[in-house]
C-alpha cells in the first residue's frame, strides 16, 4: 500500500495531502488538519455526523476515501463564516439555541446550508425531509426545524434587500 | 498523527482510479477476483469495515466519464450511465416529469415509479453518493431501484476487456449479493425501452423509518386501453433472494378491465409468489400482508396516472 500525493481546495485554500489509500476524508480532516466540526458518528452511513460539502453537495466524510478526493472542493464547518461573520444559517442556529449538546451541529448547519443553496424557500416539510438522514439525540429537531426555516426567510429578506439596493444604484 | 476512532478502515488496498472503460477492464482483467469496483462506495466501505470484504485492490469508477450522464435515444428509450448518482437521476426525472401535458408521450413521463424509488433512497448524502449502477450491481434484494427498473424491462450491458453482453435485468440477479456479472465484468450501460403511450407507474416503499431500506417495496407499470389493462409489470423487493417479478399476477392482470376489486386480487396474487423470511426488520408473515396491499394500493395509482 502505497501513499499518494493530491490536491484539492479546503475551505478555499489550496491543500496538498499525501495519503494512504484506505484513509478516510473524515481521518485526515480531523487528525492532519485538526478540523474536528465533522464527527464520527455510526461510520456506517446512518447518523450524517461526518456531513461536509464535497463539490458543492453533502456528501459523509466517513464514507469518502481521501485518496479519491484529488482535485476536490471541499467545505467543512470550519470554513463557512466569511471575513469573521457568521453564516446565517450559523446565526440562525444560535438565535434558536437549535443544539444541546451540540455533536450534531455542525451536520445539521451543513445540511442545512446545502438545502438553502439548492432550494432558498423550503417548505417545512421539504426540511424534515432534507435533513432525515442527521440523527440529533438531545433537540427532539423542533428547534433545528425552526432554526432552519428562520435562516430562510432572513437569506430571502437580504436577498430582496440586496436586489433593491441594486435596481436604486442601476 | 493523532491517534483517535475516526480510523475504522483497516483493511490494506491498492487504489485505481482509470479514466476509461478499457482501462478499468484491463485492471479487472489482470486483478479480477482480488479487486472491487467502487462507483459511490456507500456500500463497498461500509462492508469493507464490518469486514465482509477485503479486496486487495479498488478499481474506482469515479473518473470515467463515458460511464455517467443520461441519454435520450432515437426510438424513445433512456440510457442511463451507472455511474449516475441517485440524486441526478432524481433530478433529472423530476424535471421531465414537470413537463407540460402535451410532452405526456415524452419518454421519461411515465418513469414516475423510479423517481419515487430515488426519493425515498436513504438519505440525501448517500443519494448524492450512491449510483444507480452500484445499486443494481450489489444485488440486494432490497435495492431500491431495481423493482422500477425491472418493471420498465430494463437491459444492462457489460464488458469485460474482452467480451460484451447485453442482457434483460430479470436474468441479472442470482442470490442476495451476487449478480451474473463475472469479476472481469464491468456494468457500463443500463437501457430503459421507449414507453408506450397510455402507461402509468408506481413504486411504494414501506420501511421502519425512511432512511432505512425497505421492508416490503413493490414497483408497478400499467399500459391502458380503454378500460384494459393492456400491458402491465409487477416487482417486488426484500421479499425473495433477489428483486423479483411477480409473472402469475402480470397474467392475471393482462387484457382484464381494470377495477378496485381486480386491483385486490392481483394484489393477493403477487402475495402469493413471493418468498420472504422473517429478519430483524420484519417477519415473513408481515412481508405476506403487506406486499398484498402494496402491490394493490401501486396498480391503483398507476392507473391514475395513465389517464
Amino acid at each position: 500500500m502505497q501513499r499518494k500525493t493530491i490536491h484539492l481546495t479546503l475551505n478555499g485554500e489550496p491543500r496538498e495531502w499525501s495519503v494512504y489509500p484506505n484513509e478516510l476524508l473524515l481521518n485526515v480532516l480531523r487528525e492532519q488538519e485538526f478540523l474536528t466540526g465533522a464527527k464520527y458518528g455510526c461510520g456506517i452511513g446512518e447518523c450524517g455526523a461526518c456531513t461536509v460539502h464535497l463539490n458543492g453537495a453533502p456528501m459523509l466524510s466517513c464514507l469518502t476515501l481521501a485518496i479519491a478526493c484529488d482535485g476536490a472542493d471541499i467545505l467543512t464547518i470550519e470554513g463557512l463564516a466569511r471575513d469573521g461573520k457568521l453564516d446565517a444559517v450559523q446565526e440562525a442556529f444560535l438565535e434558536h439555541s437549535a443544539f444541546q449538546c451540540g455533536f450534531c451541529t455542525p451536520d445539521m448547519i451543513m445540511m442545512t446550508r446545502a438545502l438553502l443553496n439548492e432550494n432558498p424557500q423550503p417548505s417545512e416539510a421539504q426540511v424534515r425531509d432534507y435533513l432525515r438522514g442527521n440523527l440529533c439525540r438531545c433537540t427532539g429537531y423542533a428547534s433545528i426545524l425552526r432554526a432552519a426555516l428562520d435562516a430562510a426567510a432572513v437569506l430571502n429578506v437580504r436577498r430582496n434587500i440586496h436586489a433593491a439596493e441594486e435596481r436604486a444604484d442601476a | 498523527m493523532l491517534p483517535t476512532n475516526t480510523h475504522l478502515l483497516y483493511p490494506e488496498f491498492d487504489y485505481f482510479a482509470p479514466l476509461t472503460i478499457y482501462e478499468a477492464t484491463e485492471l479487472l482483467a489482470q486483478y479480477g477476483e482480488d479487486a472491487r469496483i467502487m462507483a459511490g462506495g456507500t456500500d463497498l466501505l461500509v462492508q469493507m469495515k464490518m469486514e465482509r470484504q477485503q479486496p486487495s485492490y479498488i478499481i474506482s469508477l469515479a473518473r470515467i466519464s463515458a460511464l455517467g450522464g443520461i441519454k435520450r435515444l432515437e426510438h424513445g428509450g433512456l440510457e442511463i450511465g451507472p455511474t449516475t448518482t441517485i440524486r441526478a437521476l432524481y433530478q433529472y426525472l423530476t424535471s421531465s416529469l414537470q413537463l407540460p401535458i402535451s410532452n405526456f408521450q415524452s419518454p421519461t413521463s411515465n418513469l414516475q415509479s423510479l423517481q419515487e424509488a430515488c426519493n425515498w433512497f436513504s438519505t440525501i448524502q448517500i443519494m448524492h453518493m450512491a449510483t444507480i449502477g452500484g445499486n443494481l450491481c450489489n444485488a440486494s434484494p432490497a435495492a431500491d431501484s431495481a423493482p422500477p427498473l425491472l418493471a420498465f424491462d430494463a437491459q444492462v450491458t457489460l464488458k469485460s476487456k474482452t467480451s460484451e453482453r447485453t442482457l434483460p435485468l430479470t436474468e441479472f440477479f442470482i442470490a442476495p449479493g451476487k449478480s451474473i456479472a463475472r469479476p472481469d465484468e464491468l456494468l457500463t450501460h443500463i437501457y430503459l425501452p421507449a414507453s408506450l403511450p397510455d402507461t402509468g407507474s408506481a413504486f411504494i416503499k414501506i420501511a421502519r423509518v425512511t432512511a432505512d431500506i425497505s421492508q416490503v417495496c413493490a414497483a408497478v407499470r400499467i399500459t391502458r386501453e380503454g378500460n384494459c389493462a393492456q400491458d402491465a409489470r409487477i416487482a417486488l423487493g426484500s421479499v425473495a433472494p433477489t428483486p423479483m417479478r411477480a409473472t402469475v399476477a402480470e397474467r392475471d392482470l393482462i387484457g382484464q378491465t381494470f377495477s378496485l376489486e381486480l386491483a385486490e386480487h392481483i394484489g393477493k396474487q403477487a402475495a402469493q409468489e413471493i418468498k420472504p423470511i422473517s429478519d430483524v426488520r420484519a417477519t415473513r408473515e408481515y412481508r405476506q400482508h403487506i406486499a398484498a396491499v402494496i402491490v394493490r394500493d401501486a396498480l391503483l395509482r398507476a392507473w391514475e396516472r395513465t389517464q
